[in-house]
């Protein structure tokens, strides 16, 4: 083979590399899961007392999942509250539903204090912080985006972007619905009492 | 009937109701100020106010400082493709006859470096820094973690 048509190769190799991860981005980027296909998230990731858990052992509950980090002024408050607001109004209904807040930036939640946190907000939210290996299995598993932004101007000098929805997971661990940012919990809490 | 009991059990559990303050300097008015509890002074705070320019020409908000913090900073969190990312701001434009809101979900002042907790029902000041109007100090109301909006008695 000549150089000129090694050349066209391995440009052409370029060419399908870069088509394929533009694919994978826009596709991960996407944040709006199929609705017609459900798929079972999975996760095994460390609580406030480091005790594995998985979500194999919510089975029988309904979960409503956030993805965030405490760090995080404004979305992960914002949303947290309303979750809190959820589980105050779910009553009698609240012990079938288990809110779980699964840090993004987990080594330094373990480090800020998880339990702390979750707990400002409402008592029931439980809070997972695993490995980064851990985390980013979770998050493609929900189907989820979040990366790391180096920002000098941030704590620590970096902040995190992240798909900021709230994800119900049914009693059978499936995947049902999102609800974006934003949603009111008036309107999360009746979707909840429909299925409840 | 729920509505109604509802309604009691809200009225029960809000806070008592604070009279906002607002400061005018020029054209522009800033009022309903507020700010969350924070847990300890590790995590930055956050700040929440809404700005009017009843002046004739284009106004910016450029800069925040505060006692209350070591590092305060304009923020505006950006919701697109579905993810939400929070990147700085060197100003929030503040057009001449518009109100402008720094709200959850949009504009923010975050405040690192928090020199001590921010306590429920405290007030800590902040001074706004305008490109045209200069500078107007307000105090900030800190509500509860889950406030989701300014707590006033003018019912706003």
């Amino acid at each position: 083979m000549s150089l000129r048509k090694v050349q066209i190769v391995l440009w052409a190799a370029v060419a399908v590399a870069l088509l394929g991860y533009l694919g994978l981005t826009i596709k991960a980027r996407d944040g709006e899961p199929v609705t017609d296909a459900t798929f079972q998230p999975v996760f095994a990731l460390a609580d406030a007392e480091g005790r594995t858990r998985t979500v194999e052992e919510f089975r029988g509950q309904y979960l409503l999942v956030f993805f965030g980090f405490t760090n995080c002024p404004d979305v992960c408050p914002t949303t947290l509250s309303e979750v809190a607001q959820v589980m105050d109004d779910l009553g009698g209904d609240a012990a079938r539903v288990q809110p779980l807040f699964i840090s993004i930036d987990p080594e330094r939640d373990r480090r800020l204090g998880l339990a702390e946190f979750t707990t400002a907000f409402h008592p029931s939210i439980l809070g997972l912080a695993g490995t980064v290996q851990e985390t980013r299995a979770a998050a493609e598993s929900f189907k989820i985006f979040f990366e790391r932004n180096d920002d000098a101007a941030a704590p620590d000098g970096y902040s995190m972007s992240h798909s900021p929805a709230l994800y119900l997971i049914g009693p059978e661990g499936n995947w049902i619905k999102q609800f974006t940012y934003g949603t009111p919990a008036a309107e999360i809490l009746a979707d909840l009492e429909s299925r409840l | 009937m729920k509505t109604l009991i509802l309604a009691f059990v809200l009225l029960g559990a809000a806070p008592a109701a604070f009279a906002c303050e607002s400061v005018s300097v020029g054209g522009i008015t800033v009022q309903q100020p507020w700010s969350r509890v924070s847990i300890g002074t590790q995590r930055p705070g956050v700040l929440y106010l809404t700005i009017r320019n009843d002046g004739p020409a284009d106004d910016a908000l450029t800069a925040v400082s505060t006692p209350a913090a070591e590092t305060p900073m304009l923020h505006e969190t950006v919701v697109s493709d579905g993810i939400a990312s929070m990147p700085h701001v060197m100003q929030v434009p503040v057009p001449a006859g518009e109100t402008v809101e720094l709200r959850p979900g949009g504009y923010h002042g975050m405040l690192m470096g928090l020199t001590g907790p921010l306590e429920e029902g405290a007030t800590f000041p902040v001074t706004l820094t305008f490109a045209t109007a200069g500078e107007i100090t307000i105090p900030v109301q800190v509500l509860s973690m889950r406030a989701e909006g300014p707590e006033c008695d003018d019912g706003q």
